[in-house]
């Protein structure tokens, strides 16, 4: 399973990248995207919205199953990838290029507190 | 302990994805669920089903014992090899399992059970032939896996991959099977599936059936997992046993009134109790017309005529688009705009008569 060394991850299987910005780009992990099979729909959050952490954002459908998404950090949705909803199976071809929205993040220093690549291995038994 | 049938360490060798289906250990994919559906409508695929029970009821007047057990009336089966589909039902008219039964002889008849229900139809099998018939015998066939391949090239694939296969199986009509080979039924085909396609279902001996699923994959036949014979099945527009119909509800009210003989004068389980009681829902087909989910079972249903629910719901890959099978009350007919509870929105869905797909073709639009 693909877990790049660059990004920091959610136990709730999303991953989350630093942007120069201050923003942070968030989506779900190539192990999730295995787990639910072929995606068919995604429901993004509006832009705008102020999240909390651990708050269900995002839903992601598969041909098996709904899964909800979680903002692994509270901020404010400042982005969405749109062509998501076209293409639900960018996820599955590439879960790393398939973002699904940017936040601003309320604390700068959440971001740390997430796992990293190593301790995400371990988390989905791949260490 | 997951249960294993037979082709488990080949599955893997495959790369499938494995899940825990009612206790037993099942390749759900082998990657993309939706490209198994596909090769399945355009080409052929295949499933191990040998987790389903192949049980044998041998032993003189052994039609009389079905004639009695099945909701289906079995006199239909005249010439041997012919199959029919038929509810097993409770008394009280609930249905105890969805089965298929292959007349052979006389004196040796095959029925086909699920796999969640198998120990239990056994049971009631044999309580049936006690108080019925005990000189019958039932023989539950664990020694036998089952691989269905399925699709428009199904067959030929399969006289491509097991020499001699055709001869035996080249004149079968659909929903017939032939035993081939020996008399006990080691080796077994059958024109029949679960896809709404062509194709054949094989019994082989379980030691056989990792030299038949590898000489089916070398022909093309695509390994294919549980997750696109549940979205076959749902276009196809056929009943998942626990999902669209069980003990609970009666089969007038799960799209198989077809299956059931209330004209003939014959006597069977559980018939008193559905001629009392007129249905007053119905299993009937839905599109989803809304952006904003997939439909599921479980979800609630929004009709002129009362509340309803999905019993088995999903993503159409030949469609594009999600459908479902829901309990709707008797008053909903095709065409009608209904709303399905999808999360925090109502989306609307038109009322559909099943089958969505079949053939390589969409039958709804």
């Amino acid at each position: 399973m693909n877990v790049p060394a660059s990004l920091k991850y959610a136990e709730s299987h999303e991953w989350l990248r630093a942007e120069t910005d201050g923003t942070v780009t968030i989506g779900i992990t190539d192990h999730a995207q295995a787990a639910l099979g072929d995606l068919v729909y995604v429901e993004l959050p509006a832009v705008g919205r102020q999240l909390k952490a651990d708050e269900a954002c995002a839903v992601v459908e598969s041909v098996k199953a709904a899964s909800d998404v979680y903002a692994p950090i509270a901020g404010e949705v400042v982005a969405v990838n749109e062509a998501l909803t076209d293409s639900p199976e960018s996820l599955n071809a590439d879960a790393y290029a398939a973002w699904l929205f940017r936040l601003k993040p309320a604390d700068t220093g959440a971001l740390a507190t997430m796992l990293d690549a190593a301790a995400y291995e371990k988390l989905i038994g791949e260490a | 302990m997951l249960k294993q049938t037979p082709l488990n360490a080949t599955h893997r060798a495959f790369g499938a994805r494995m899940v825990d289906f009612g206790g037993w250990d099942m390749p759900v994919n082998y990657g993309s669920q939706i490209d198994e559906h596909h090769a399945v409508r355009s080409d052929a695929g295949m499933f191990d089903v040998s987790h389903m029970r192949a049980v044998d009821l041998t032993g003189a007047r052994a039609r009389d014992l079905l004639r009695y057990a099945l909701a289906n009336n079995v006199d239909k089966l005249q010439a041997p090899g012919k199959a029919l589909y038929s509810c097993l039902l409770a008394r009280d008219g609930g249905v105890l399992d969805d089965l298929i039964v292959y007349f052979l002889r006389e004196d040796f008849f095959r029925i086909v059970v699920n796999a969640g229900t198998a120990d239990k139809d056994i049971a009631w099998f044999r309580r049936l032939i006690s108080e019925r018939a005990p000189h019958l015998k039932l023989t539950p066939r664990d020694d036998l896996a089952m691989i269905a391949v399925q699709g428009p090239n199904a067959r030929a694939k399969v006289w491509q991959a097991l020499p001699g296969s055709e001869v035996a199986s080249a004149g079968l009509k659909p929903f017939n099977g032939t035993a081939t080979g020996d008399v006990a039924g080691e080796s077994f085909v059958a024109r029949t599936g679960y896809t709404g396609e062509d194709g054949f279902e094989v019994m082989v001996p379980a030691t056989r059936a990792e030299e038949v699923w590898r000489a089916l994959a070398a022909v093309g036949v695509k390994p294919c997992g549980l997750g696109a014979r549940d979205t076959l099945r749902l276009e196809a527009g056929m009943n998942l046993y626990g999902q669209d119909m069980d003990e609970t509800v009666s089969p007038l009210v799960s799209g198989l009134a077809w299956t059931v003989d209330l004209t003939s004068p014959r006597d069977f389980v559980g018939k008193a109790a559905l001629l009392a009681t007129p249905p007053a829902r119905q299993l009937t087909g839905l599109l989803l017309l809304d952006a904003g989910g997939v439909l599921r079972a479980h979800q609630i249903v929004h009709t002129a005529h009362g509340e309803g629910e999905i019993t088995s719901g999903s993503f159409s890959p030949t469609l594009g688009k999600s459908i479902a099978l829901a309990r709707l009350p008797a008053g909903v007919a095709p065409g009608d705009i209904v709303h399905v509870v999808v999360r925090d929105k109502r989306l609307a869905a038109r009322v559909v008569k099943p089958p969505f797909a079949r053939n390589g073709k969409a039958l709804i639009s």
